[in-house]
């Protein structure tokens, strides 16, 4: 399957990821030669193969519902760019 | 033209775990901005989820609740997309294989019938944070405080048909999520939010209209308003000529009418795919039983109890199982008095009135089941006459008469409410009344046999009074007929 | 005392020959006057390192030193450690000191060994040269001209330069066993799951496994029985006992049935590599094992569909870089999209953008059924031919890479750079362990042969592994580079 400069310009969107026309056309060459070398899939028949998801056959354990973690704000704060009285701050958000 | 409305809602219920979906952090409301978001909640590089036990217990509560299937595998997707109050840039969600499978709920309506509605299925998700607008130089400030806060989105299938439907549908969901008690059902907090969508056709026709999802109404009343709005601003456009554009809107309550959401994103592309940080969720057939088997009694079983075992009308049934507090202090009334009748009319009329004057909830009302109980005992064993009973009930509404279950009892003493039954105590009232009152007795004599009835009323209110209200009315009127009759 | 395997540096600081705090300030020196050549470290974390062999020295004062008491090690710098800077190689995280410990770090800490400092490494694991770090490359201490091998080539190049006598590596594609393999020293990837991911930074979540990398199958037995165990803190940890490792080492390999796959010995193979290996199988041979060609034939698959599997997770795994709690933020955004693409063009390197985009374009509606969905159950066939495979022996054999390290600056296109790892990727698919084993050489660079075996079969490969190593000294060569007069 082909991939075009809008397919690279919609995953760059998508994945919000700065790219100028000059770097989508740099990875659409490279995307486009990944891509051919995947599609080296399609010629295999799967029909009626379940999908693996994880290499394990194992199911999920769960957790007890205890609190057990406790207030560490500050010191996770400690490598956040912007704060402000506790919050996260990012540029305004228009809802 | 006639225009049939079609009606979906999807409901999202905040469990009332103690801690979050897939982290040890609190999930208690209120707290510090950020307090309460770990390492995990913050998605901090090579950090790991591990599925609260309490959260599929839940949700399948409440699958079995709705008579759902219950699949045995369940798995967690990732539905990625960029946000300012969605940490790792992904919600940890159920897309292709949800926890609940389909099912159904009764919903009850103003005309006293009941309707199914079906549901689609329910998943667990993760809870977003929460962005804030407030004095920070036009920035937005992001708390995460609820990110990872587990969250049941129950989806139904377009059942409903108006938007009472759709308000009864939203308050039977609240009922079994109550009377789970899987969640607080809070949604002025937002434990429970409310994504609705609607469209129109004309009566008769099959396939559904272009349908509108109106994000966020966080109340029963906004639901029925918001539904209201939305269906004239469907029929009026078609009818004008114009089409309804698949969209989301807003509700605006302020100004009662849904805006849409312009926004200049293009249609979203989720690309949903199993979480690789979690593994399928296997529940085998043991624990669904076990569940199964210490399921409460929930709003619909108790609806019909209360109709068909203990004789109360179905509206009165109704009311008293909307709520699991309702339904639970009602009877323990009826326990304590012994009578079911007596016991609902307390709670629908005494006590409700009491609670809605002053806005409280029956959990935090200051006359306790077991003080009421006694109370309406002491109407039934004649220690006191109705009238005296809503007095009693109002002073132990005040805090008279102490917190101990037979308060009634103080109340009575204290205020000598006590019923006269003592025949000669009350012919001597009459006596009085009849001596003191010689015009009105004088009518009395001189009317015609069948419209003396009424005219007892007089010669009554003059006893209870000078009773001050104690006399037993029956007595009262019963020895008076004699007496007055007497002097014709 | 930087050419001794971490079983001799345990039995000399046991004797009292030396102490932590000597060995440690013996081999910080060594990373001061000589890894300026290298460029194998992003962080040395000297002064931690000092009063961690302190305390180390202090506790076998005091009686209550285990197996792991004060040897020193180096940590990829994927994994968390707090209070230090973990960059995973990337701009977008060289701001960021990690607040928590990976739950290995705990571990390691816990054992009493001594951290001299972060590795380098392709950025987010992405990468099978080493070329990848904002960093910098790292050279390769047989000859500076040629690549370590990625993504932990730090870890790799540091121990055979003698910097440090082990270091944990990372291995989603073959991240541990290639660079092990092109700089001469033993690297092990356990099975999915033996070793917590918890704190280890995710490239893609279900291939990514821990593992250690050191001078001999005997260092890896000690390291990994330190490492291993169930986590509650990873759901994809496995809740199953850790054997004694060393304690299996010195079974004798008599009997073992040894399948080499065809698809592992075919075109592309440079013939020196399999000279080479070949050589190392007739020494097998010798100890007591029985050969026989066994066929994976989904092989060629493995790359393509690790391609599509790896971006796919890698790409949602990355989108938590945004700029907002952590990690670079671009100056003055001017709306929320405008922080999240500058930070994110920005911070991120080349092949991590390249990746992001693949995944993301694969996953995205209308591309999901031919792509990921594929992948997922092409990986299914691969994992039924290795067990296929091990119904009828007992490990296999064969090259960890094609060739040997290749020059920096030689794999300009990344297609070709991702088939250097035909015979290591479709190992991460299946969830197998596999070790690699310096098995000679192809001129002055080191051919590493890879042992691979069952689900849970880590006892069985460092026996096979160390029996190997008593019988050869490949593992004990030195590149002239770690001789200070060099």
């Amino acid at each position: 399957m082909a991939i075009e400069h809008a397919d690279v310009l919609r995953a760059a969107h998508l994945a919000r990821l700065g790219l100028d026309e000059g770097d989508a056309t740099h990875y659409l060459d490279d995307l486009g030669r990944i891509l051919e070398m995947v599609d080296q899939l399609q010629s295999l028949d799967t029909e009626g193969v379940t999908p693996m998801a994880h290499p394990l056959d194992a199911t999920q354990r769960l957790r007890a519902d205890e609190v057990t973690e406790s207030d560490q704000r500050d010191h996770f704060q400690q490598c956040a760019p912007a704060v402000e009285n506790g919050l996260y701050l990012v540029p305004r958000v228009v809802e | 033209m006639q225009w049939e409305t079609v009606i979906g809602l999807e409901v999202h219920v905040q469990l009332a775990t103690r801690s979050k979906i897939f982290s040890g952090a609190s999930t208690a409301f209120g707290a510090e901005p950020n307090s309460q978001a770990c390492a995990v909640d913050l998605g901090l590089p090579g950090v790991l989820p591990v599925l609260n036990e309490s959260a599929v217990a839940m949700a399948v509560q409440f699958g079995l609740g709705v008579n759902a299937e219950i699949p045995e595998v369940s798995v967690f997707d990732r539905k990625n997309y960029f946000y300012a109050d969605l940490p790792k840039g992904y919600q940890t969600s159920q897309m292709y294989h949800p926890i609940v499978g389909p099912g159904e709920v009764e919903i009850s309506l103003e005309d006293g019938t009941t309707k199914r509605v079906r549901v689609h299925h329910a998943h667990l998700e993760e809870d977003a944070g929460k962005s804030l607008h407030e004095d920070l130089h036009g920035m937005t400030g992001i708390d995460l405080n609820r990110a990872g806060t587990p969250l049941l989105e129950i989806v139904s299938e377009p059942d409903m048909r108006s938007a009472k439907e759709a308000a009864a549908y939203l308050k039977a969901i609240h009922s079994i999520v109550t009377y789970l008690g899987i969640s607080d059902g809070n949604m002025a907090e937002g434990s429970m939010r409310c994504d609705v969508n609607v469209s129109v056709r004309p009566k008769g026709q099959d396939a559904f209209g272009t349908r509108a999802e109106i994000k966020n109404v966080n109340s029963f009343r906004f639901v029925e308003r918001a539904i209201e709005f939305e269906v004239e601003r469907q029929i009026e456009l078609i009818e004008d000529g114009g089409k309804v554009v698949q969209e989301t809107r807003l509700f605006d309550p302020e100004a009662d009418e849904t805006r849409s959401m312009r926004t200049k994103e293009e249609a979203n592309d989720y690309r949903y795919f199993p979480c690789p940080d979690l593994l399928p969720v296997v529940l085998d057939q043991a624990y669904v039983d076990h569940l199964r088997a210490n399921l409460p009694e929930l709003p619909a079983d108790k609806r019909s109890r209360f109709e068909h075992e203990l004789g109360l009308s179905a509206y009165d049934a109704g009311v008293l199982s909307a709520s699991r507090a309702m339904a639970e202090y009602f009877e323990r009334v009826k326990e304590v008095c012994g009578d079911a009748k007596q016991a609902a009319n307390w709670v629908q009329g005494e006590l409700s009135g009491a609670l809605n004057r002053e806005s409280l909830a029956i959990a935090d009302s200051p006359v306790s089941a077991e003080q009421l109980g006694l109370l309406i005992n002491r109407v039934l064993d004649d220690t006191i006459n109705g009238k005296a009973a809503k007095e009693v009930f109002q002073a132990m509404w005040q805090g008279e008469g102490g917190n101990a279950d037979n308060s009634a009892d103080t109340i009575i003493e204290a205020k000598g409410l006590k019923q006269v039954t003592d025949t000669g105590a009350i012919e001597a009232m009459i006596d009085q009344v009849i001596a003191d009152s010689p015009a009105q007795v004088a009518q009395y004599r001189d009317a015609e046999p069948e419209k003396r009835g009424k005219m007892i009323g007089y010669f009554v209110g003059q006893v209870m009074k000078a009773s001050r209200g104690t006399a037993n009315p029956q007595q009262v009127n019963g020895l008076l007929k004699e007496k007055l009759d007497a002097l014709c | 005392m930087h050419d001794k395997t971490l079983t001799e540096l345990a039995a000399g600081l046991r004797a009292g020959e030396f102490s932590s705090r000597e060995l440690t300030q013996d081999l910080l020196g060594r990373i001061d006057r000589l890894d300026g050549r290298l460029n194998s470290f992003i962080s040395v974390t000297a002064e931690q390192a000092l009063s961690a062999a302190d305390r180390a020295d202090t506790a076998r004062a005091g009686g209550e030193a285990g197996p792991l008491n004060g040897l020193p090690l180096a940590l990829k710098d994927i994994f968390c450690t707090r209070g230090v800077k973990t960059s995973c190689g990337s701009r977008m995280l060289d701001n960021f000191v990690a607040p928590y410990d990976a739950s290995i770090v705990e571990k390691l800490t816990e054992a009493g060994t001594v951290s001299l400092g972060k590795t380098n490494m392709d950025e987010f694991a992405m990468g099978s040269s080493n070329e990848n770090s904002y960093y910098g490359p790292v050279k390769n201490p047989w000859d500076p001209s040629a690549v370590p091998g990625g993504s932990s080539g730090g870890s790799a190049a540091a121990v055979a330069a003698g910097l440090v006598p082990a270091a944990m590596g990372t291995d989603t594609g073959g991240s541990i066993r290639q660079p092990a393999a092109f700089c001469g020293i033993t690297g092990l990837k356990p099975t999915y799951g033996r070793v917590s991911r918890y704190g280890m930074i995710a490239y893609a979540s279900s291939l990514d496994q821990a593992g250690p990398m050191a001078r001999s199958a005997s260092d890896c037995a000690l390291l990994l029985g330190a490492m291993a165990g169930h986590d509650g803190r990873d759901s994809t940890s496995v809740a199953r006992g850790v054997p004694d490792y060393q304690s299996e080492l010195d079974a004798p390999l008599s009997g073992l049935k040894i399948g080499l796959p065809v698809e592992y010995f075919g075109d592309g193979l440079d013939p020196a590599v399999e000279t080479a290996v070949r050589e190392a199988i007739r020494v097998y041979e010798s100890l007591g094992a029985t050969v026989r060609e066994v066929s994976l034939p989904h092989t060629h698959y493995a790359i393509p569909a690790y391609y599509v599997i790896a971006p796919a997770e890698a790409s949602s795994n990355l989108s938590r870089f945004d700029g907002v709690r952590f990690g670079h933020r671009c100056e003055a955004p001017t709306d929320l999209v405008d922080l999240y693409k500058r930070s994110r063009a920005e911070g991120f390197g080349d092949e991590v953008k390249r990746r992001i985009l693949i995944g993301t374009h694969t996953l995205s509606e209308g591309f999901f059924d031919a792509y990921y969905k594929k992948a997922q159950q092409v990986r299914r066939l691969i994992r039924q031919d290795f067990l296929d495979a091990f119904d009828e022996v007992d490990v296999l054999m064969g090259p960890a890479s094609p060739t040997p390290a290749f020059d920096l600056g030689a794999n300009k296109d990344p297609v070709s750079m991702y088939l250097q790892d035909i015979y290591t990727i479709a190992v991460n698919l299946a969830g197998i362990p596999g070790i690699s084993v310096p098995a000679g050489f192809a001129g002055n660079r080191p051919v590493g042969l890879q042992v691979l075996g069952t689900h849970f079969a880590e006892a069985q490969l460092l026996n096979v592994a160390h029996q190997f190593q008593q019988a050869t000294d490949w593992h004990l060569r030195r590149p002239a580079f770690a001789e200070e007069s060099a």
